[in-house]
């Protein structure tokens, strides 16, 4: 096993009686670029901070490589972490910030401070060196934060939403220096963000948590097209979420009947095995729902579907979205998404639409308020 | 690699599969200063009051009977608490609007107070007291001031009276009042009466119903500070005060000192101890001993009816202000200034005149031929001359120095990692632990001095440099604990995990991140324990034994046995090097401010 990989087992934290963390598994491949994404106060800092070393467990264990460093002091780890504060040293110039864990490693003064310089210029900061951190602005404060990590090229990072205080423009570029770190250098990196479409791109898996627990973990694909959970399919992305009967399962798809109209519609078993007639969730994303004027049809799927009336219509450049409120008045209102066409053709408010999607776009939830199967 | 750290893993796996003790590092750190006070504190208090009930050969009650035959012990009880009362009161009321002007300040407007109150918190107790002995005596500067303006032809008898000794124990107190004051009004959030103000409350109103209510546990906590070190107190009414004004603490430095009778002095210390345990638990009850640390300024709210009372009369304070507010024609119609009026700084300054002119004349007075009679007249150097010229001044300066320092290295080397633990340790009884480390506090002085010298007596500590170290950081480590914790309470421990997380052990972490920024702090810590060792007297009366004086008390000695003006070059020389110390540790605070 490679020294660079992480692996926690049973992973618990509790601040008196409340849980911060509840009993964790989780394995971080050598070399992997993992996100943890959740709402506020759902563990994310905790996690990492147990990772880290920072503070103790109250139970379960962590391993870097095979070594069980569950007790070990943060120093002893070889991680780096960039703070979710930044944690700059008041008291140090930004240089003597960056040199400080080269000092630590008892590297010459003369070398520390060629590598603290080179780490400046790659975040874009070489004026500043001499600056103390209250005299730099909160995004310039962040990519010091980040070069003080880099600087001595630790095996693993660990990063607490560290491109947060950036602007889009920044952040992107940063983005990109973090990517070319991870692929240079190999390293692990455990990677916290509220940017849906950061944790997106940039990662090669996604840990989505909730109140303290791992909601899922997978790829994005995964994720994004294979919640397992109302609250994932929720949190990632605009979803449309429909209630549905359970009527047959054709191959890796079910078909269902959607809403008290049970207009019919298929979508990816997607690992559930739920005998027929249980009630479910269809999740659709919005850019999956393909429209068609009532009577119509379009992109060679007959126009049967769910029924809509348009109730707002919102052009975002490229893409045009489309707000509706479904006749069958036991269904959320809708959105579908296209890519923005010629006026001639465009929807307008009260248009009637009828929305359909193909079973491969389609995926079934569990319903957790429904009674479960075989009870019922 | 892989090879080479699976090998390297299982060792070190194996060696750490479990988790440090969690017991030990509190442990380690509060330990220390547990065992002083049990030791030096516990004990000695405990011997002596157990000597008021056990004569060397069994129980005996005598002392108890001889306390309550004569109604001289009760009398004196009640002076002392009357004095003390009294002092509470005017302190309080006084340190107020200093605290507040203090509070609202900004920039070097609130240096300057700052220095001005720190000055005469710092300036010796005895320097003082006896200003007011040269202010207040026959030829001192009232009368002879008052008879060449013609007003009066006979001097009066200002000195050793009620009035005298009030006058000085409130110029002894009221800096340690607006200092403990100060500390809850610096949190009070400053928006808050803006807010009710653009809420429709007048400015009185303003303050007597959301700024003064928030201020009340400062007011409490500087209440019973004040309280504490009056009724412990005996320099003053030594100094000031004439028969009828023998507060308790003067009969028990009798009974040790003169009569040797210590069943006697540890019965009047269970009776001055009841009193003030009594005062602190009605303390807890009302306001938590939690707010005299500044950790939580929360008002239990418990009795409704007095609440309501309360708020009634706040309100009623807060609209006759504003109707007098109203009468006067309004010069600053902005809001943000009616938080500064005129009048208030001017009071306040006034104040700190006040307080900090007695011991100024000692300057003038120091250079005069006439002796300690105002005016002064002539000039001349020989006071400074015999000063430096007399081994026994110039030895007791070193012996206090040595033991300033020692004091100060002790107290921070215990105080500091307590202080660690009870801002950052998670354990239980943290608040028992809090009481017991303020207990050198609560406990007045004079019962610790003495229990200290019996115990000092029998392990020949007494009269010896480490003796008086010893003493001297029983009672300087609680300021030590309380001002790190403050500033403790300030510093963002991720900076610690940061320094960690690079790769720094924690001894590096501590050299190069906690300490440099902490260092203004420590600094502050140190000389508050080096300020009160070198000014302390009660332990020193007893502990110092007859040849090893320290300054204060060959201060004492010589203003109770001859009175010569070499104590008015000696109270000059204590005014500056007071002076010269804030100033340093000013500068060293806005140094590491500025870096
Ligand atoms: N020292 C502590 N004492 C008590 N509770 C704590 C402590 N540290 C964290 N918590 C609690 O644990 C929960 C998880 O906190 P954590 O910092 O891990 O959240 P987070 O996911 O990082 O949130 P955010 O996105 O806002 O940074 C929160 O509810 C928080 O209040
Ligand atoms: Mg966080």
């Amino acid at each position: 096993m490679s020294s660079s990989s992480l692996s926690v087992q049973g992973l618990a934290k509790r601040y008196g009686d409340f849980v911060a963390l509840a009993p964790t598994d989780l394995v971080v491949a050598d070399g992997e670029f993992l996100t943890l994404l959740g709402p506020s106060g759902s563990g994310k800092t905790t996690l990492l901070s147990l990772l880290a070393g920072l503070v103790p467990p109250d139970e379960g264990s962590v391993r870097i490589g095979s070594q069980d460093v569950t007790y070990a002091p943060p120093y002893e780890r070889d991680i780096g972490v960039v703070f979710q504060n930044y944690a700059l040293f008041p008291h140090m110039t930004i240089e003597e910030n960056i040199a400080f864990p080269l000092k630590m490693r008892k590297v010459s003064a003369a070398d520390a401070k060629r590598r603290a310089r080179e780490a400046l210029e790659m975040v874009h900061l070489p004026h500043i060196a001499g600056r103390y951190p209250r005299e730099l602005s909160g995004g310039q404060q962040q990519r010091v934060a980040l070069a003080r990590c880099m600087v001595y090229k630790p095996s693993i990072i660990l990063m607490d939403e560290p491109l947060g205080a950036l602007d889009k423009k920044l952040r992107e570029h940063m983005q990109l220096e973090i990517k070319r770190l991870h692929r240079e250098m190999g390293t692990t990196i455990v990677y916290v963000t509220h940017d849906q479409e950061e944790a997106m791109t940039m990662s090669d898996r996604i840990c989505l948590m909730n109140a303290g627990r791992i909601e899922q973990l997978g790829t994005p694909a995964d994720l994004y097209f294979r919640p397992r959970t109302l609250f994932v399919a929720d949190f990632l992305g605009e979803s449309n979420i429909l209630p549905a009967d359970l009527r047959t399962r054709v191959g890796d798809e079910v078909e269902v009947g959607v809403g008290s109209s049970g207009v019919s519609g298929r979508a990816l078993a997607n690992g559930h095995d739920l005998p027929p007639g249980s009630s479910v969730r269809v999740m659709v994303r919005p850019q999956n729902l393909a429209v068609a004027r009532h009577g119509a049809s379009a992109m060679g799927v007959p126009a049967v579907g769910v029924q809509g009336r348009v109730s707002e219509v919102m052009v975002t450049g490229s893409l045009t979205k489309v707000y509706m409120e479904p006749l069958d008045r036991n269904l959320p209102p809708l959105v579908a998404a296209f890519p923005t066409r010629n006026e001639a053709d465009a929807v307008r408010i009260d248009d009637v639409l009828t929305l359909s999607w193909s079973g491969r776009d389609a995926v079934v939830i569990a319903d957790t308020a429904a009674p479960a199967a075989g009870t019922a | 690699m892989n090879g080479q750290s699976l090998t390297m893993t299982d060792t070190a796996g194996a060696k750490r599969h479990s988790p440090p003790p969690a017991w030990r590092k509190p442990v380690l750190m509060g330990a220390p200063l547990v065992l002083l006070l049990v030791a030096f504190l516990v004990f000695p208090v405990g011997q002596l009051l157990a000597l008021s009930v056990y004569n060397g050969q069994g129980f005996t009650l005598a002392p108890y009977a001889q306390l309550f035959a004569s109604s001289l012990y009760a009398t004196v009880l009640w002076i002392t608490l009357k004095i003390s009362l009294a002092t509470t009161l005017v302190a309080v009321v006084a340190a107020y609007p200093i605290a507040y002007l203090i509070s609202v300040a900004k920039g070097p407007a609130k240096s300057r107070l700052i220095f001005w109150v720190l000055l005469s918190f710092w300036t010796s107790f005895l320097v003082r007291a006896f200003a007011w002995v040269v202010i207040l005596g026959r030829n001192g500067v009232i009368n002879s001031t008052l008879m060449s303006l013609g007003i009066i032809d006979r001097p009066l008898d200002l000195l050793y009276g009620f009035g005298a000794v009030l006058v000085g124990m409130v110029h002894a107190m009221l800096p340690l009042a607006v200092m403990t004051m100060l500390a809850v009004m610096e949190n009070i959030d400053r928006t808050l009466p803006r807010a009710a103000s653009t809420l429709g409350a007048r400015p009185g109103t303003a303050f007597w119903t959301v700024y003064f209510p928030l201020s009340l546990p400062g007011v409490a906590a500087s209440a019973i500070m004040v309280f504490v070190s009056a009724i412990g107190f005996f320099i003053v009414p030594a100094l000031l005060g004439g028969r009828k004004e023998t507060m308790i603490t003067q009969l028990i430095i009798d009974q040790v000192q003169q009569t040797l009778n210590w069943g006697l002095a540890g019965a009047i210390s269970v009776l001055l101890l009841t009193v003030v345990l009594i005062v602190f638990v009605l303390y807890d009850r009302v306001f938590g001993f939690a707010s005299l640390t500044g950790e939580s300024a929360v008002v239990r709210n418990r009795d409704t009816a007095m609440r309501r009372l309360g708020g009634r009369v706040l309100a009623a304070l807060g609209s006759a202000s504003d109707a007098l507010i109203g009468i006067v024609p309004r010069r600053h119609p902005i809001a943000g200034r009616a938080e500064r009026p005129l009048a208030l700084t001017a009071f306040v300054w006034f104040l700190l005149v006040l307080i900090s002119l007695p011991a100024f004349l000692m300057i003038p007075l120091s250079f005069g031929k006439g002796g300690l009679a105002w005016p002064p007249s002539g000039f001349t150097l020989q006071w400074y001359e015999q000063l430096l010229q007399s081994p026994i001044w110039m030895q007791a300066l070193w012996r206090s120095i040595v033991v300033a320092f020692g004091t100060g290295l002790l107290a921070m080397a215990i105080g500091v990692p307590a202080a660690f633990l009870m801002v950052r340790g998670q354990m239980r009884g943290k608040g028992a632990m809090l009481a017991f480390i303020l207990s050198p506090i609560v406990v007045p002085r004079m019962i610790i001095a003495v229990g200290m010298f019996y115990v000092f007596a029998q392990m020949g500590l007494v009269g010896t440099i480490l003796g008086l170290v010893i003493g001297h950081t029983v009672v300087a480590v609680p300021y030590v604990v309380m001002t790190m914790m403050a500033v403790l309470r300030n510093y963002d421990t991720r900076l610690d995990m940061a320094a960690q997380s690079l790769g720094a052990r924690p001894l590096a972490a501590l050299r190069h991140v906690t300490f440099p920024i902490l260092g203004a702090g420590m600094l502050s810590s140190f000389l508050f324990a080096f300020a009160t060792s070198f000014d302390e007297l009660t332990i020193s009366l007893f502990s110092s034994g007859g040849l090893s004086a320290t300054l204060p008390k060959q201060f004492w000695d010589e203003v109770t046995l001859q009175v010569s003006p070499v104590i008015a070059a000696v109270s000059t020389g204590l005014l500056l090097f007071v002076a010269a110390l804030i100033w340093v540790a000013d500068r060293m605070r806005r140094r590491s401010l500025a870096s």
